[in-house]
């Protein structure tokens, strides 16, 4: 029964970690630059939502979606602005953008008044509320979090969602087209720049929805982004370029950390999904779900 | 107006292109002699400060600016250097001995990060090297036997050959000669087929192979050599402060160390020191600058962090070179002056080039 216990709360955090890597991969798939400024994506997230609860009194779902269509535009716009004029520029170039922006960011968000360098609690409704489920008679009945239960079930719906998008609409095969050959892309009159844009915003609106389900278990402060960190390892397991990977590659660093954290001595939590990204790097570079490529000559 | 005509192949191996350059550079160093005994022991002790993140810069140019490999962990090597000259200094070895064998832990170590990068490279290789950070932070707290875990570990004085560095003033001069030895022992390697050959494999990897460099090789080379560094500047750094706790060698540290030498200018060893000062007088500045600012904003814990963001994001758009490739356009309009056209400097475009085929 721990077990079982110790498997859902990882699969809980792992699905944090497999949200934060789709955002990596939608990104790396589209454009071939990896946003070190995602785990802050999240972190604004987690405060817009804050300020539409309690600045403007929404109600959850409301500020739910409202953050959603805000962290779209965002991502848009911060793609719009400051990616597109390096369109081109070797990758440590987009890669030292990003970490500038996450860097601003922390440093921007503990200058906003109302959010600044505290803790915030945001107000969910299910918050503090728990589950008992009895599998088999005689056993201890299984805790659950509903904390925990929407973040796998929210998670789940977008996944699926995302899945929809992806393979049934028009806009979601020209994505998938893009990230597989953009000058293909380009010369089928498919408008690759403004799809590269629209990527920023679903990656920035999906890491403000991690960033809103994560807020009720470890509270929003600007610090939260750091989570982040933890996705790169989750996004490398799955395969960078895979979406499903992503969310596997979460899945399996949520779980061993909530593993690792009961059984192994302290201090494994923390860094237990980097001996697992180095172990998987070393013995399968590609992950999980990701594609060989040679290069013909 | 000045031209440098070159007749002879031995004008391009040449330290210094000309008698101009040894008498600007002469200037410098009867300058930062003299320094010590001109400003007051604050100052003294920030251009240490200053020595001590170029020796690192220096480590992380020939890696990232030269080698074109990322690591994210550069503050772990720091960590090793730090952690062995505390230790190593605690049994009573000499500086001397210390340093090097700090500076060898460190590289050592540089090899077996490196190792990853013999078969990934890229995005892969930066988040290897951030995974090792991490590991190394959490070592270093949890090894309490060796490093006094989070509680921290102080330092002894130092005293090289009898002679005690008990001033700022001393280890002021021992700091510029350490630097002054690694800037002149990354230039020489710069000049040799060693570093020739990192540069190639910077500029692209297939050309290099076909060119017969063993690409494994001398990743690692470079990786053991910006280790080093990092482990030569971790040694001055834990003597510079006399206490070291797992909290200085964090993540940020090492992304901290990157920022400063984009900044300063990736592809030069001037980028490297540019950036360390730049890093350490904009720290004074923002903390002088908090007093006369208005309490709303001065008064904020994250000044720092935003200027520091504002200025990364600013150069990488709009000075990809960095402070070094600013004084670089500055000279050369005046060295050709009235030639300079606007676009000289001009950033080349180029089609995305894909990293997905191998």
């Amino acid at each position: 029964m721990q077990f079982l216990q110790l498997v859902i709360s990882g699969v809980a955090q792992g699905c944090i970690y497999g949200l934060i890597a789709l955002g990596f991969v939608l990104i790396y798939k589209a454009t071939e630059t990896v946003n070190f400024a995602q785990g802050d994506l999240m972190m604004l997230g987690g405060f817009l939502g804050l300020s539409f609860m309690v600045v403007l009194g929404m109600p959850f779902w409301a500020a739910f979606f409202a953050t959603l269509a805000v962290m779209l535009l965002f991502g848009m716009l911060l793609e719009r602005a400051l990616l597109r004029p390096l369109l081109g520029q070797p990758a440590f170039t987009v890669v030292m953008l990003t970490i500038g922006i996450g860097y601003l960011a922390r440093g921007l968000v503990t200058m906003i008044p109302g959010w600044g360098t505290e803790t915030h609690t945001l107000p969910v409704p299910y918050r503090d509320e728990v589950l008992r489920v009895v599998i088999g008679s005689g056993n201890d009945p299984l805790v659950l979090s509903m904390e925990h239960l929407a973040i796998i079930v929210v998670t789940a719906f977008l996944i699926a969602i995302l899945f929809l998008f992806f393979r049934y609409t028009k806009l979601g095969v020209a994505m998938q087209a893009t990230s597989q050959n953009q000058l293909a892309a380009f010369y089928m009159g498919i408008p690759v720049r403004r799809i590269n844009m629209l990527v920023w915003g679903i990656s920035a609106a999906v890491s403000a929805c991690a960033g809103l389900l994560l807020a009720p278990i470890t509270f929003v402060h600007a610090n939260m982004g750091y989570i982040g960190l933890k996705a790169f390892p989750a996004a490398v397991v799955g395969g960078f370029g895979s979406i499903p990977g992503a969310l596997v590659g979460g899945l399996i660093i949520g779980i061993v950390e909530s593993l690792s954290g009961f059984y192994l001595p302290e201090g494994f939590k923390d860094i237990a999904a980097y001996i697992v990204v180095l172990a998987m790097l070393v013995v399968l570079p590609n992950g999980l779900f990701g594609d060989k490529m040679k290069k013909k000559v | 107006m000045r031209f440098v005509f070159r007749t002879r192949y031995e004008q391009d191996l040449r330290l210094f292109k000309d008698n101009g350059q040894k008498f600007c550079y002469g200037l410098l160093v009867a300058a930062l002699l003299l320094a010590p005994w001109l400003f007051p022991d604050y100052f003294v002790s920030q251009l240490v400060f200053i020595w001590i993140y170029s020796v690192v810069g220096l480590g992380l140019m020939l890696l990232v600016g030269y080698t074109g490999q990322i690591s994210m962990g550069h503050a772990a090597f720091l960590a090793m250097g730090a952690y062995t000259e505390a230790y190593l200094q605690s049994k009573g070895w000499p500086f001397v001995l210390s340093l090097a064998s700090a500076a060898v832990v460190s590289g050592l170590t540089g090899i077996v990060v490196g190792l990853p990068a013999l078969r990934v490279k890229g995005m892969y290789l930066a988040i290897a090297t951030l995974a090792f950070g991490f590991i190394v932070e959490e070592a270093v707290t949890r090894a309490d036997g060796v490093t006094g875990g989070s509680s921290g570990m102080t330092l002894g004085s130092l005293e090289i050959f009898g002679l005690p560095i008990d001033s700022e003033q001393r280890f002021y001069y021992v700091s510029l000669a350490v630097l002054t030895l690694c800037i002149l022992g990354v230039m020489n390697l710069m000049r040799s087929p060693t570093g020739r050959a990192f540069v190639a494999i910077r500029d692209s990897e297939i050309s290099a192979q076909s060119m017969g460099i063993n690409l494994g090789r001398y990743k690692t080379i470079a990786f053991a050599l910006s280790a080093a560094l990092a482990g030569v500047a971790g040694a001055l750094y834990a003597h510079k402060l006399r206490f070291l706790s797992p909290e200085q060698f964090t993540f940020l540290q090492s992304i901290e160390l990157l920022i400063m030498i984009v900044i300063g200018g990736l592809g030069s060893i001037h980028g490297a020191i540019f950036g360390a000062a730049f890093w350490i007088l904009a720290q004074q500045f923002i903390v002088i600058a908090k007093d006369w600012l208005p309490a709303a904003i001065g008064q904020q814990t994250g000044l720092q962090p935003t200027v520091f963001g504002i200025f990364l994001v600013a150069f990488v758009l709009f000075e990809p070179l960095g402070l070094y490739g600013r004084w670089l356009k500055i000279r050369t309009y005046f060295e050709i002056f009235p030639f300079y056209r606007k676009g000289m400097f001009k950033r080349q475009k180029s089609y995305m080039k894909s990293e997905r085929l191998k």
